[in-house]
């Protein structure tokens, strides 16, 4: 498998998504699982797939003994493997940047020259696949597209990648033509395509052109969450809260919110809003609740990260999540895994699965609204939606998922 | 001898509009007319009408030997008026014959008799009424609401007048038993039972146009063979359907209407008769007497009220309806009773149905709403409105017992200046005859001495002491009517 991110250093969903899927078909047994990722920490689990980091793959050929190896790279690699690597190089990559081990260095984040990150991710590909023994490639996200094209090509083994999001719901539809290329081209290229959603799977049919027979919908699940983030403490105030958590950014829709809980307030002083994240577009919500005439009852306390997040959560009545589009959207699963009722957009993924929630149109916000006034006001509407929320969200696990995507690497191998 | 009983029910609630939280106190009219207007008029043109004009036909060609029974809500009643008279009338033609009877039954099509009994009744009364005045007859027979029915509430029917009840035969109150036999209430062992046969009702609502059901296609003479070939002393089958069974739930090119309207003759053929609930009940002697311990209805796989009471959401939205019942009942707004009325009907309750499977696609399939908790969300901001009004007319800082108490010293005042108020006219008759009587007397008086003078004084005397009689009663009026504007704002 080609990933960008694994926990615990994760920057968005795909992280998360990715090892759940993983861990999920490995407890559906009998499959050994090489995981690939830009740059390891060396925190990573991993019990159920081996992990190889892209950083410590050889591409040019270095005379360095054993101890050394050990010690300069011994916490995320084993020194035989990186051996096993050396010994498989297709290519004199001396002309690149390399280092005293011949590796390319990851910053395994989302920088400015990613398009010739995903390139070097793409050659250290190569040198993987050559190596490696395995019977299907599977590439997480657009990032992975190219390496896994790579692979194929090396070994004639079917590919099949996975799409977590779309450049049209990134942009609203203001596609970059380069992502969009390398989107299309790994989907061409695709033995098997799987979506995280319905809705993803028609912007794939339809944005990109490609057969309605090849691609497949893999609803996303979620991890069971830990006793201990279960059982943060929060402050809570004694107004209720209604939270936003994510990238203020166009695709989020925080626009409507923050209309939403302006036409709430009208009505109802006993609430509180909170849109916790960063983005683009943060300075103009603040703005926008300034002219609302709300600024005093809605806060902005930042990027959330870890912990915090649990404790945001716990300390909501409401979650939201306005998503213009949302391939899937996993974050108002983790809000009902900590017993919070949660309003999605009917644009995301994950409206498709569940049923205890509230689902509006991200551009209507009266019903929104009405939704938050209903969950706020009348507290069988929250019970209900916590308890049967809570008993929906649990059932939602990784091993079905899992399950359904090797019945999707045996399609593609032709076995029963 | 054997005999089926039909019962047809004919429901429709007046459907809420899209009303949002900021409409509260502003807005007081809930409903939405053009879905309520849609919805009655077509099931109307493609059931209801052709529906009872095939029975009226059955009537008329089975020369009075066909007869059932129908039950319409009140609710339904007006919105019948409203949108589409012309099934009134065919109604009345029906009522006309003689052969059908028209069932009690909750005016609201509410579930009132589960925890109101005060409300049961007036609304039970108030259906009576209705159907008095537009079809001349007098329910015999009630039918509650959904054909709610448990032992706590056959000893209020029965004092209510009714000599039998419908209710469902529910498997895990029968057990082994038959429907096809009248029971009594073990609670109220006067009060005779009519149980639904589920298995022959529901061939014919369910099943009938069904190419997968092993008796496809049902006919007319089929079926009356299964009717006939019961146990030999099984004497009564209840079918109890919704009227819109026919046209509407198996459209009219299942050939259902043809169905129904060949029974009688197939009956006929094996000596099988048509008896009205009322018949079956003066005919038949209850062979046992049954024990509901728990309410029943016809609702759902379960049988009892969890489609409408099953979960929070409608828990919580029926004990805030019920919660102000006492009140609304204690005013005499017209409007808000209106309003009370159609809030009360089950149907809203239906819409928050959490179930999924089987019952949850009938559940959804009615609902006007996506999910259920927009159904609960637009009906807890409509009746949160219509609390409102009501705290408008009594404030609810002020118990139940202490505004019935002042209500009443109001109209005991009320009562009090009227009689007072008679009083006075009556004395000012009095006086009044007693000033024409001395005006005359004085006038005989002064013929009798000198003409012109004293007459003038006479006179003048007697328009003074006029209104000093008249003020001092009207005063003594005057202070209580103060007092009972107190009272008021109080």
């Amino acid at each position: 498998m080609f990933g960008w991110e694994f926990p615990p250093h994760i920057l968005g969903g795909l992280g998360t998504a990715s090892y759940g899927l993983t861990k999920g078909m490995w407890e559906c047994g009998d499959m050994d699982i090489t995981f690939v990722i830009p740059k390891p920490h060396g925190d990573e689990e991993k019990w159920f797939a081996k992990i190889i980091g892209a950083s410590q793959v050889p591409i040019a050929w270095r005379d360095v003994n054993r101890d050394y190896v050990e010690n300069r790279i011994g916490n995320v690699m084993d020194p035989d493997m990186y051996y096993r690597l050396r010994s498989n190089i297709y290519a004199d990559f001396n002309y690149m940047r390399t280092n005293d081990l011949g590796c390319i260095e990851f910053s395994g984040r989302y920088p400015d020259n990613l398009l010739e990150e995903i390139n070097n991710y793409s050659i250290c590909a190569g040198v993987i696949a050559r190596t490696e023994e395995f019977d299907v490639i599977h590439s997480h996200d657009w990032l992975t597209y190219p390496a896994g094209i790579h692979a194929k090509q090396v070994t004639g083994k079917p590919l099949v990648i996975h799409v977590h999001a779309t450049d049209f719901d990134r942009s609203r539809g203001n596609v970059n033509p380069t992502v969009f290329n390398i989107e299309r081209d790994g989907m061409l290229h695709a033995d098997h395509i799987i979506t995280v959603s319905n809705l993803t799977r028609n912007t794939v049919i339809e944005k990109y052109g490609i057969d309605p027979a090849k691609v497949t919908t893999v609803h996303n699940a979620v991890e069971p969450l830990s006793e201990e983030l279960l059982n943060v403490t929060a402050n809570k105030p004694k107004e209720k809260v209604v939270t936003f958590l994510g990238r203020i950014t166009m695709q989020k829709g925080p626009e409507y919110f923050v209309e939403a809980a302006a036409k709430v307030l009208k009505n109802n002083h006993n609430v509180r809003f909170v849109m916790a994240g960063s983005g683009d577009m943060m300075d103009k919500m603040i703005n926008l609740a300034a002219e609302r005439g709300i600024a005093d009852r809605f806060h902005f306390p930042g990027f959330q990260k870890g912990k915090q997040v649990y404790e945001m959560l716990k300390a909501s009545d409401v979650y939201i999540m306005p998503s213009v589009s949302e391939p899937f959207g996993i974050s108002p699963l983790e809000a009902m895994q900590m017993g919070v009722p949660s309003i999605i957009s009917k644009q995301s993924g994950c409206a498709e699965i569940l049923d205890n929630v509230i689902k509006t149109d991200y551009w209507d916000i009266d019903a929104m609204a009405d939704a938050i006034y209903s969950i706020v006001t009348y507290p069988a509407m929250y019970e209900q939606l916590r308890q049967d929320g809570l008993d929906e969200v649990n059932k939602i696990t990784w091993d079905k998922a899992g399950a359904k995507v090797i019945a999707i690497y045996n399609k593609v191998l032709n076995r029963k | 001898m054997k005999a089926v009983c039909f019962y047809f029910q004919i429901h429709q609630p007046f459907r809420l509009k899209r009303y949002r939280f900021f409409d509260i106190g502003n807005d007081h009219y809930y409903y939405d007319d053009f879905a309520n207007d849609d919805i009655i008029t077509r099931i109307a043109q493609r059931s209801y009408i052709p529906a009872a004009e095939t029975l009226l036909r059955m009537i008329e060609e089975s020369k009075g030997k066909f007869r059932c029974a129908i039950s319409i809500t009140g609710v339904a009643l007006e919105q019948c008026e409203q949108y589409v008279p012309e099934f009134v009338d065919v109604l009345k033609k029906l009522a006309d014959t003689g052969k059908v009877e028209f069932l009690a039954e909750t005016y609201a099509h509410s579930l009132s008799s589960l925890v109101d009994p005060v409300e049961f009744a007036a609304q039970v009364k108030a259906h009576g009424e209705k159907i008095k005045a537009l079809f001349g007859v007098e329910p015999k027979v009630l039918r509650n609401t959904e054909l709610i029915y448990c032992d706590d509430l056959a000893p209020q029917i029965l004092d209510m007048g009714y000599k039998g009840v419908i209710t469902e035969g529910a498997k895990h109150i029968l057990g082994w038993k038959s429907p096809n036999y009248v029971y009594s209430s073990a609670s109220a062992p006067k009060l005779k039972m009519l149980l639904k046969n589920s298995k022959l009702s529901d061939d014919i609502a369910f099943r009938f146009s069904n190419p997968e059901w092993e008796s496809y296609p049902l006919t007319a003479d089929k079926y009356m063979d299964w009717i006939a070939n019961t146990p030999e002393d099984e004497q009564i089958v209840n079918l109890f359907l919704n009227l819109e069974t026919f046209g509407e739930m198996q459209p009219r090119e299942t050939g259902i209407f043809q169905f129904l309207e060949a029974l009688p003759r197939f009956a006929a053929e094996r000596g099988v008769d048509f008896w009205t609930p009322s018949e079956a009940i003066a005919k038949l002697k209850p062979v046992d007497s049954l024990h509901v311990m728990h309410p029943i209805s016809w609702a759902d796989e379960a049988r009892d009220t969890s489609a409408w009471l099953g979960n929070r959401l409608q828990n919580e939205a029926f004990e805030k309806l019920y919660s102000v019942a006492e009140r609304v009942r204690l005013c005499d707004d017209r409007r808000l009773k209106q309003d009370w009325n159609y809030l009360q009907a089950s149907d809203h309750f239906f819409y928050m149905c959490t179930k999924h499977m089987d019952d949850g696609a009938v559940h959804s399939h009615f609902s006007p709403y996506e999910t259920p908790f927009m159904a609960f969300t637009n009906y807890m901001n409509a009746l949160a409105d219509f609390i409102v009004r009501v705290e408008e007319q009594y404030p609810l800082s002020i118990e139940n017992e202490e505004l019935d108490a002042l209500l009443t010293t109001i109209r005991n005042q009320a009562r009090e200046i009227a009689t007072l108020n008679k009083e006075l006219t009556s004395m000012r008759k009095n006086v009044e005859h007693y000033n024409e009587e001395r005006k005359l007397r004085e006038a005989l008086q002064a013929k009798e001495e000198t003409p012109a003078k004293p007459k003038k004084a006479a006179t003048k005397k007697a328009k003074v002491e006029e209104p000093a009689v008249v003020e001092a009663p009207a005063e003594e009026a005057k202070p209580k009517k103060r007092c009972v504007r107190k009272k008021k704002e109080a």
